[in-house]
């Protein structure tokens, strides 16, 4: 069992309040991901279900029991951290059974545990080394095997892949989706990378300065975003937004449009413009587009190599059936 | 990259740093050599560097007429006894203010080292009178007390340093994996900081063994450790430079001979953090 309730959890430092007043339930099972800009409150929340802060009000419950005013380690989850945080005196054995060795278990039911998390986690043959000798992707490793053999009943990531190279970080993303889908605990995620939220998240939590802007499924998210800023922070490249005009002619006071959703034509699109910059990846192109009129610059994604570059007309075809539309509060309009 | 250095510009810096080293060692080298002269030699003008008639004589007589374990063993106990409570209360105080600072852990801090920038003496009459009050004149355990407490701001600093360089989140993870306050000082920060608490300690050995006001002013016989056992060759019975320097000699050689094998380790622990 895993499921994490907060209800009207509010968080402050000093005078200062980071989190107002927030409800959300995770569900048992659930990969959660919280995501949003840095200082947004993300992490402090995850501390805060944690136990390495203080709530400054309402209740944390997990599994239906009040959990609020208890230590960390009485909360039964594990918590990976962004550096890792392994004892960098203690050998690769030793880190994955410390928090064994703290419940004061058998010891040779320490062994079997650590054994297996090492099997589970490619381990085995760097067991007797300490953290100094190893990469960093081998480290990550070893703060989720000290995690996993507590056998906790959720698991907390704080920005676990930001220190890894971007090839690493690919490869440790599907070792960690893979891990949940096998051991089908409870993980909460805290990133800043919506790619990683995008491709982890069976939920995912849009935060922007301590308010919840949006929970849902990653394509919900995608497709009906509930506000400009989730419009803006999910997706990418980014949705463009334009205002003005434009967007009076749909009734809305923004109207967004994704890069993917606009086609490049030869002639005759309903918008044209220059093109700023041209990146060409081979499977796509993206061009930054000024003097079009609408915005400064309109993002479009096209699929395969178009022969553009900089200073060339291009004219833009956007999907009208994937336009969305926003009133003049930034809210979604139906 | 590295400046470049020319030979010539080597050859300069060592033999300066040599020269300021000599300079420095020069009193404990003339100290050790003195000990081992005669008493008109000692005091010989122009002092006679090398040249002289080397006896044991001077070792001998002290040996005869003082009890020299009994002051060793008193400042192997002292020293010893006061950095081991020293650390002991330190430990837990230098990782509150390094890990749940307050708004006012700095001024602690400071309040803390403002205390050794008074002058011993200032607060010998109200010490000696407690002493007196509570028995404790003349007694180890008094002394261990006093040297404990006039140590404690530096031993308190130099940790909150070594503690400050250790990542906090290393302390949560103990946290959530389970150990209690105790368990998370004594197998994990600890262990982490003991090249540091191993310079403390040595630092804050050396310091008490050396300290002579307060085993001056509080001790008379029973719990006089080497610094008065110098002392009280320096009589008003005579000069007798000899005697003293192989009193001396034989006060400072077990420390010295700590220093030497634990430079490493000192230098280590007093640049620690320094260059990361």
């Amino acid at each position: 069992m895993g499921q994490i309730q907060l209800k009207q959890v509010t968080k402050s430092f000093g005078d200062v309040q980071v989190i107002p007043p927030l409800d959300l339930t995770i569900h048992d099972g659930e990969f959660t991901v919280f995501v949003g800009p840095s200082g947004c409150g993300k992490s402090t929340l995850l501390r805060l279900i944690a136990g390495l802060e203080d709530i400054s009000s309402g209740h944390i419950e997990i599994d239906g029991k009040d959990a609020t005013d208890l230590v960390p380690a009485k909360r039964g989850l594990a918590m990976v951290f962004q550096s890792y945080a392994l004892y960098p005196h203690m050998s690769v054995r030793k880190n994955i059974a410390f928090p064994l060795r703290m419940a004061k278990m058998d010891p040779a039911e320490i062994d079997r545990r650590v054994n297996a998390a090492a099997e589970v986690l490619n381990l085995a043959a760097y067991i007797d080394r300490r953290p100094g000798q190893l990469s960093g992707g081998q480290r990550q490793r070893v703060a989720i095997g000290r995690a996993i053999v507590r056998e906790p009943s959720a698991f907390l990531f704080d920005e676990p892949l930001s220190n890894l190279d971007a090839a690493l970080r690919v490869g440790m993303r599907m070792e960690i989706s893979e891990l949940h889908k096998k051991l089908k605990t409870t993980m909460v995620y805290v990133t800043h990378d919506q790619v990683e939220a995008m491709t982890m998240a069976d939920k995912i939590v849009v935060l922007q300065a301590g308010v919840i802007e949006q929970v849902g499924s990653p394509l919900d998210l995608y497709r009906r975003p509930r506000n400009t800023f989730v419009a803006g922070f999910i997706g990418s490249p980014k949705m463009n937004l334009i205002g003005g005009e434009e967007a009076a002619k749909h009734d809305a006071a923004t109207i967004g449009i994704r890069p993917e959703h606009i086609d490049v034509v030869e002639s005759g699109g309903m918008w044209q413009g220059t093109v700023g910059v041209a990146e060409h990846l081979g499977s796509d192109t993206f061009f930054h587009i000024h003097n079009t009129g609408l915005t400064e610059t309109i993002t479009v994604r096209a699929i395969g190599d178009i022969n553009l570059t900089h200073g060339d007309t291009i004219h833009l075809n956007p999907r009208m059936h994937e336009l969305h539309r926003f009133d003049a509060q930034g809210l979604r309009i139906d | 990259m590295a400046r470049s250095v020319t030979p010539r510009r080597k050859l300069l810096n060592t033999t300066a740093a040599w020269a300021i080293g000599l300079l420095i060692f020069f009193p404990i080298l003339w100290t050790i050599l003195t000990s081992f002269k005669t008493e008109a030699q000692a005091i010989a003008a122009p002092p006679i560097f090398l040249g002289f008639d080397w006896t044991l004589e001077n070792y001998r007589v002290v040996l005869e007429r003082s009890d020299y374990a009994r002051f060793l063993w008193n400042s192997i106990i002292i020293a010893g006894l006061s950095t081991l409570i020293g650390v002991a209360i330190a430990v837990p105080a230098a990782w509150s203010m390094a890990f749940v600072p307050s708004k006012r852990t700095k001024d602690i801090l400071l309040w803390m080292l403002s205390t050794k920038m008074l002058p011993a003496v200032g607060v010998l009459y109200p010490i000696y009178l407690l002493f007196i009050q509570l028995g404790l004149l003349d007694s180890r355990a008094g002394l261990v007390v006093v040297l404990m407490l006039i140590n404690l701001p530096i031993i308190v600093w130099m940790l909150y340093t070594y503690f400050k360089e250790i990542p906090g989140e290393i302390l949560e993870a103990a946290r959530m994996d389970g150990a209690t306050l105790p368990q998370e000082l004594l197998y994990v920060l600890t262990p982490m900081a003991i090249p540091g608490i191993a310079s403390t300690m040595l630092l804050n050995f050396i310091l008490a063994w050396n300290e002579a006001f307060w085993t001056l002013n509080l001790t008379a016989v029973n719990a006089a450790p080497l610094t008065a056992f110098i002392a009280s060759y320096s009589s008003p019975e005579g000069l007798f430079f000899a005697k003293l320097s192989a009193a001396s000699t034989m006060a400072i050689a077990p420390i010295l001979i700590l220093g030497w094998f634990s430079q490493k380790q000192l230098v280590r622990g007093l640049t620690f953090g320094a260059v990361k």
